[in-house]
């Protein structure tokens, strides 16, 4: 495998990792106002992503990182490209978690209901907006390649909201939604247990049928590769499964094949890139691709000696942390709810 | 206003405000390890009042931090597009080395650290906050590498085919004499300006009778920081300066208003210059100071902005090479003075303390509540110098702030952008400046006696 390639991979790797990660913890924070009825049952389900949700973000960082140092010509075309959207993201990002960490400062019904709606909005707009980033770059976006030689985005916002990226959206929204209650089933007790397996199950059935349509327009429309076809083969089996483990309560299973199915949706909108890293819409139009956008093979090499040596360090103690924070969280183990961090004066 | 000033304004802004939590974050996070360390080692309550305490302080601060980092993150990309194809070969690996090797510490270890409390043993848990400290460190070191190539290019070639500067030699890169000397020079100044925090908080606390058990300790582990960081940060701000004369020469002359090339150059005090900023009519200064501050030796030749000029324009072709000199004066001055007064406040401050004494006087309160703000604006002036200086470069001698930023960004997007971020900005600046002085004003909390069985969470969200 070329470095290139490798470094395809890996990008596609670090996306694999913030969606299965992030992913759940943006559906968590968008079922907080249906999946928690009281503030006890807020704090609980907020606390299941105390520890976690800061290190699942660094996946973001880390994939925006490596796309700088492997793909200069992929970040800098892409960013400036999805300008808007990719600011909303962002604003979003810093709302999250400012609204985390500042909620339960105060124990002010009016102060915490505020940041919950901030949590809600802000969990909602990325898990839609990445789906549409995505599908855009897979269905290949306007470029022009500028006297300079550089390749530049020159499709505006609103060419950024066409049907297939819509439903892209739409598609990643509902699955994180899924797979955020997945979660929630899996690491609470109680009511909130009880109400987020069968809001799994619900929105689950309409994550089904959104992935079955969005897969089937990615393989109808666009590309009909193999890896395309076998990769959208294991997203709808590993959500069936999830859907027929969550209905019988085993939430372990649930999560675990939510998460397999998450990854397997990049992994078949990377194979269907492959080895394009922004196609352009019109076909023989100037685009990027793993080599035309790449660093120098010195830089692909000096990274690639970073990757292998620290991504297994990573995933060991953000493993171990996870496993630290195992236990169920109940609402009966906040103890005096409606009491802030601040609120008493010694 | 066109695109470009805006794209400046938009990075001046967020880079500012994002290096003021920054500096906290790194020097506090030490700060709250080691008293945690006093507490592991001494079994002693205050200790442990004074970390949740500071830890306090420390998590409001870094929440800022973190969300803000990420703009800085994606930014790049965003408005300076032309400018990251031209360094990404060089540019992206330090910033993708620090997302590896420092943020997933710093993250994972500090979830642990919040949420580990009562759940993980001691040792473990102390562990976690040493863990994440160094983080702060490594991530520290990288953006700073990143940064010295902005200021001092080593380790490349150019590819004037495609139009970018190359990769040679990682290790160039990373070992980069300007990332070194700012290393030791930013740093220190983080651990400063927590122990002006420190200090200050403390300070009050004793003013107001609050927790003098906590506060005692904190105000004198706060000073004693100030003063040997300043020392430090002196030291290697002397190196710093050097460093700058040989490799970026326009920026010391400009830093001193030295017009024209000579020797025995004083420092200046005040300096008034001509409307247009071509001479100085008017100046006092140290004899001597400045030639000994860049060169080592009082008699020292400066090189003076207008000859700089002229052998820039001879070596890049004809165009403005000179950065706006009354700016970059002020902000060096401005950066000096107030770190200067922080470790003059705390030098006092140490001496009226002295036996346990504490002054109960409204001018001593006062200058200490002042202590923490001064480092901040230290902070913030040395960056502002040390990055509009360099102008016109984005990096220095090859590439122009002008060309980098993106060409297919309209000045409309920007601008909406740049507003949107300040406000929020803004905004957010009320309500951590609000919770830290809740946070202060209700204190350390009493430590309660924990049932070894209890199922409750000493931390929720």
């Amino acid at each position: 495998m070329s470095l290139n390639s490798f470094w395809f991979v890996t990008i596609a790797v670090l996306w694999i990792g913030y969606f299965v990660l992030e992913g759940f913890d943006f559906g968590v924070g968008i079922l907080l106002p249906v999946v928690a009825k009281n503030q006890a049952e807020r704090r609980a389900v907020l606390t299941t992503l105390g520890p976690l949700w800061d290190g699942n973000e660094v996946w973001l960082l880390v994939a925006g990182g490596a796309t700088f140092a492997a793909f200069p010509e992929w970040y800098a075309t892409l960013f400036s490209g999805f300008y808007l959207p990719l600011f909303l993201i962002l604003l979003s990002l810093i709302v999250r978690g400012v609204s985390f960490e500042y909620r339960s400062k105060y124990g002010s019904e009016k102060w915490r209901s505020r940041w919950d709606l901030a949590i809600t909005i802000s969990s909602f707009l990325p898990a839609l907006l990445w789906g549409v980033a995505f599908a855009n770059i897979v269905r290949g976006v306007p470029l022009t390649k500028e006297p300079a030689g550089y390749i530049q985005y020159s499709g505006g916002f609103w060419n950024l909201l066409n049907p297939y990226a819509l439903l892209g959206g739409l598609t990643t929204l509902s699955l994180f939604v899924s797979h955020g209650a997945f979660f929630l089933a899996l690491k609470t007790d109680g009511e909130i247990r009880v109400r987020a397996n069968k809001l799994g199950q619900q929105v689950g059935l309409v994550t089904a049928l959104l992935a079955v349509l969005f897969l089937g327009w990615t393989m109808l429309g666009l590309t009909s590769k193999g890896g395309v076809i076998a990769g959208s083969v294991v997203v709808v089996v590993a959500w069936l499964i999830a859907l027929a483990a969550n209905a019988k309560g085993r939430e372990g299973y649930a999560f675990l094949f939510s998460a397999i199915a998450t990854a397997a949706v990049v992994v078949t909108l990377f194979t269907g890139l492959y080895p394009n890293v922004m196609p352009n819409i019109t076909a023989g139009g100037p685009g990027l691709n793993i080599f035309n956008a790449s660093s120098t093979h010195y830089t692909l090499g000096v990274m690639t000696w970073v990757a292998l040596i620290m991504t297994p360090i990573v995933l060991l103690y953000q493993g171990w942390s996870y496993w630290i924070f195992r236990k169920r969280v109940s609402s009966s183990q906040i103890s005096s709810p409606e009491v802030g961090v601040l609120d008493t004066v010694h | 206003m066109s695109a470009l000033d805006l794209a400046r304004w938009q990075f001046g802004i967020t880079t500012v405000y994002h290096f003021i939590f920054v500096p906290i974050t790194i020097g506090s996070g030490f700060l709250v390890a080691g008293l945690q360390t006093a507490w592991y080692r001494t079994n002693k309550d205050k200790y442990l009042r004074a970390t949740k305490f500071f830890g306090k302080l420390f998590l409001i601060n870094f929440a800022i931090g973190v969300v803000t980092g990420i703009v800085q993150e994606f930014q790049f990309g965003m408005n300076w597009s032309s400018y990251s194809r031209f360094v990404g070969d060089i540019f992206g690996a330090p910033l993708a080395m620090e997302g590896l090797i420092a943020f997933f510490l710093e993250s994972t270890f500090l979830g642990i650290w919040i949420f580990g409390w009562d759940r993980i043993p001691k040792k473990l848990h102390l562990a976690s906050i040493w863990i994440a400290a160094t983080g702060t460190l490594l991530s520290a070191y990288f953006i700073l590498a990143a940064n010295a190539f902005m200021q001092h290019p080593v380790g490349y070639v150019l590819n004037g085919a495609h139009g970018r500067a190359e990769l040679t030699s990682i290790w160039k890169v990373l070992g980069n004499s300007t990332a070194v000397t700012a290393f030791f020079h930013t740093i220190p100044s983080a651990f400063l300006t927590a122990g002006a925090l420190f200090a200050g908080v403390a300070a009050w606390m004793l003013f107001h009778n609050k927790d003098a058990e906590v506060a005692k300790p904190a105000l004198k582990i706060g000073l004693i920081t100030v003063l040997i960081s300043f020392v430090l940060v002196a030291v290697s701000g002397d190196t710093t300066s050097r460093l700058m004369t040989t490799q970026q020469p326009m920026k010391m002359a400009a830093a001193e208003a030295v017009y024209n090339t000579k020797a025995n150059v004083p420092f200046s005090l005040l300096t008034i210059g001509t409307l247009n900023g071509s001479h100085s009519v008017f100046q006092i200064g140290l004899p001597s100071v400045l030639s000994f501050m860049a060169t080592g030796n009082v008699n020292g030749t400066v090189e003076g902005v207008n000859d700089l000029e002229k052998s820039y324009e001879q070596k890049y072709g004809p165009g403005n090479y000179t950065p706006n000199i009354p700016f970059a004066y002020w902000s060096f001055r401005l950066m000096i003075g107030f770190g200067a007064l922080a470790a003059l406040i705390s030098f006092l401050a140490l001496w009226f303390i002295r036996k346990g004494r504490f002054p109960r006087k409204a001018w001593f309160v006062r200058s200490m509540i002042a202590l923490p703000f001064l480092p901040i604006l230290a902070n913030s002036f040395g960056w502002i110098f040390t990055e509009s200086a360099r102008q016109p470069w984005v990096v220095f001698g090859l590439f122009k702030t002008s060309t980098g930023v993106s060409p297919g960004v309209s000045a409309a997007s920007v601008l909406f952008t740049m507003v949107v971020f300040t406000l929020l900005y803004g905004v957010l600046a009320v309500i951590e400046f609000g919770l830290i002085l809740r946070t202060i004003k209700v204190g350390p909390e009493k430590t309660v006696e924990r049932d070894e069985n209890s199922k409750t969470f000493t931390m929720a969200y």
